[in-house]
């Protein structure tokens, strides 16, 4: 068996006996340290950033056209943007009208909560009251709700007949994207920027420059 | 033979090593079956290695072909579904022995002064096995993998201020996409296995600095010189022990005795791994979920979302809490409550065999909480449960709390010097 060194005390002599200059040495220590970080943090920045989007997952995350004239009155649909679903719900006015009814049951009727472009920032948030432009995920965890009609959606608020219920964790919202009180979704669902082209043709993904 | 073993030792320690952590490691005689689980988790993370290993074979990390080549893996490479298979149920497996191995920790308080490191690596293992098994799970990019990433990722998405960018820069994507399964697979497959067997063997260093605790939380290293030469062990037991502590009559070495015990708990592991994996490899949807058998689709979110059982507890906490920024401090709360608990628990008995019947119904009652809000997490949200999990939030910080409180002051039995005979 050979000698093992039990004892790590007789590698830490004090410092004072030994043949060194400690202002010398402080100053190299601190040099060293410094530089030495600065080309640390310099290091980390490639591996860092290289986990940002890449220029292509940018590209597909440009905006997109929909036409909309083809969408019945009370027909939902969804198209792609980021790779998100976004629904376009063409409301009737009877819809329009009740959306007033059940504000006090709301966490935030009147979304004050930045989840929307400023101009959408009314009862409909929207930009036309009759088209809901929605991006379809929850603000709880990211699920994707779905649309309740024909009285389906009562069985969640009661008197309700239409609105939007993520069978995640049970978030409620109504037809204009506001989240219901005593659900675990913080805040109304996100409306995205958008613009309109023409009467028929809507752009998801950026606002109209304010004239 | 020994000429050439000598050529070695003079050049690496081979021996020395050998001798000092297993061949002459004084192991207390009373270790019981709880003591098997350290063991079994070491087995099972050579088999993950292993298995992950082969698996990278032939997977392809990227969002068209991730789905497909599990397919391909199970179908069609010979004896795919068995390495497959062998590492889902791994994953399971590794959860379990863990969770009983801490639990071990706690019941005969292995995490009290002088073994705090040695408790706080092993939860850093714990929290690395959480991200390894999450990322893990992505890979299949199945619906489970992708909306169950989603509700993880988005977890980041409540920090305030930074949170909507850190999100995208996890995601490499305005949403889940081909780059977060890749960037998934990098970690899943060398950071975190990297991390993690750093970890062990940081662990298992420190664990054989203070010694293995037992089940009477009573030490056998004694001061040196305080113990007559009748009441020393007999076994030859490595200079490293002997040189700074008198090593009582309470030990026996590691090698062969305790490995041999731990060879029992293993053949008996490996008929409950192999029915499982053999015969019930999904575990009814709860080791490989129903809605992974379905490529990912982000446009249609699954009926139920949860994550694999061994997350559900932690889940149930997060979906307890009303406010999301909140929810997300409560579930990592539950897990750095653990963290600290060597210094939440201020008794300086250990073991709960002789500790207040308090402290035993404490013990007994976390497990419990924990396993039911398991429950709670891991089944479809109904209005009871939502209750059900508050109160069980509550219960399971009440432990660390009352834990905190009581154990100042705690009614304990003596402790005998030695362990009983």
């Amino acid at each position: 068996m050979s000698n093992v060194s039990l004892d790590a005390s007789d590698s830490s002599k004090a410092n004072e006996d030994q043949p060194q200059n400690n202002n010398r040495r402080r100053f190299l220590t601190v040099a060293t340290s410094v530089i030495g970080g600065v080309g640390a943090v310099g290091a980390a920045v490639p591996f860092i950033a290289s986990w940002n989007p890449s220029a292509k997952a940018k590209a597909a995350g440009a905006d997109v056209e929909v036409d909309i004239s083809k969408i019945e009155p009370g027909q939902l649909i969804r198209v792609m943007w980021r790779s998100k679903p976004v629904w376009i719900v063409r409301r009737t006015p009877e819809l329009l009208a009740s959306l007033a009814n059940h504000e006090d049951q709301l966490r935030d009727p009147n979304s004050e909560v930045e989840q929307q472009p400023a101009f959408a920032q009314n009862r409909y948030r929207s930009l036309k009251e009759e088209y809901l432009i929605l991006v379809g995920i929850c603000t709880h965890l990211g699920c994707s709700p779905q649309h309740l009609t024909d009285g389906d959606f009562a069985q969640y608020a009661e008197g309700i007949p239409e609105g939007f219920f993520c069978p995640c964790h049970g978030s409620k919202f109504d037809m204009a994207g506001r989240v219901f009180q005593g659900v675990p979704a913080p805040s109304n669902l996100v409306v995205p920027p958008y613009q309109y082209l023409d009467d028929t043709t809507v752009l998801i993904g950026s606002e109209a420059e304010t004239a | 033979m020994s000429g050439f073993l000598n050529w070695i030792e003079q050049r690496i320690p081979m021996m020395r090593v050998a001798n000092m952590h297993a061949i002459q490691y004084p192991a207390p005689r009373n270790m019981n079956f709880w003591y098997v689980f350290g063991f079994l988790a070491t087995i099972v993370l050579v088999n993950q290695i292993l298995t992950g290993i082969w698996l990278t074979m032939n997977f392809e990390p990227s969002a068209e072909r991730a789905f497909a080549s599990v397919e391909y893996i199970m179908r069609e490479i010979d004896y795919g579904w068995l390495l497959r298979y062998m590492h889902s149920t791994g994953a399971s497996a590794f959860f379990i022995v863990v969770y009983l191995h801490m639990f071990r920790g706690m019941i005969y308080g292995s995490y009290q002064k002088p073994r705090e490191l040695l408790w706080v690596f092993g939860m850093l293992i714990y929290l690395a096995l959480m991200a390894e098994a999450f990322m893990g799970y992505v890979l299949p990019w199945g619906q489970m993998s992708y909306w169950g990433a989603q509700v993880i990722v988005s977890l980041f998405g409540a920090i305030p201020v930074i949170g909507p960018d850190l999100v995208v820069w996890i995601q490499g994507d305005y949403v889940i996409s081909g780059a977060t399964l890749n960037r998934f697979f990098a970690l899943h497959v060398i950071a975190l296995p990297l991390v993690i067997v750093i970890l062990v063997f940081l662990h298992i260093i420190a664990l054989h600095e203070v010694g293995s605790n037992n089940p009477d939380g009573i030490a056998i290293k004694h001061k040196k010189g305080s113990l007559p030469e009748s009441e020393k062990t007999k076994w030859e037991i490595h200079e490293y022990y002997t040189s700074k502590y008198d090593i009582a009559d309470d030990v026996v070495p590691f090698f062969p005795h305790i490995v041999l015990k731990d060879l029992i708990a293993f053949s008996v592991f490996l008929f409950a791994f192999c029915y499982i994996m053999f015969f019930a490899p999904e575990m009814g949807g709860y080791f490989l979920e129903r809605p992974n058998f379905e490529i990912a689709n982000p446009l249609k979110t699954p009926e139920h979302i949860f994550p694999v059982w061994y997350f559900t507890p932690f889940y149930a906490i997060l979906k307890a809490v009303p406010d999301k920024l909140f929810g997300v401090i409560m579930m990592f709360a539950a897990i750095a409550a653990l963290f600290v608990l060597p210094w939440l628990d201020r008794s300086n008995v250990r073991s709960w065999r002789y500790r207040s019947g308090l402290h035993k119904w404490n013990l007994i009652i976390f497990a419990l909480v924990f396993i039911f809000l398991g429950y709670l997490g891991g089944t479809p949200q109904e209005n009871w449960k939502i209750t059900a999990s508050q109160f069980a939030t509550v219960a399971y910080f009440g432990f660390f709390v009352a834990l905190f409180l009581y154990s100042k002051h705690e009614k304990t039995k003596p402790v005998p010097t030695r362990i009983p005979k």
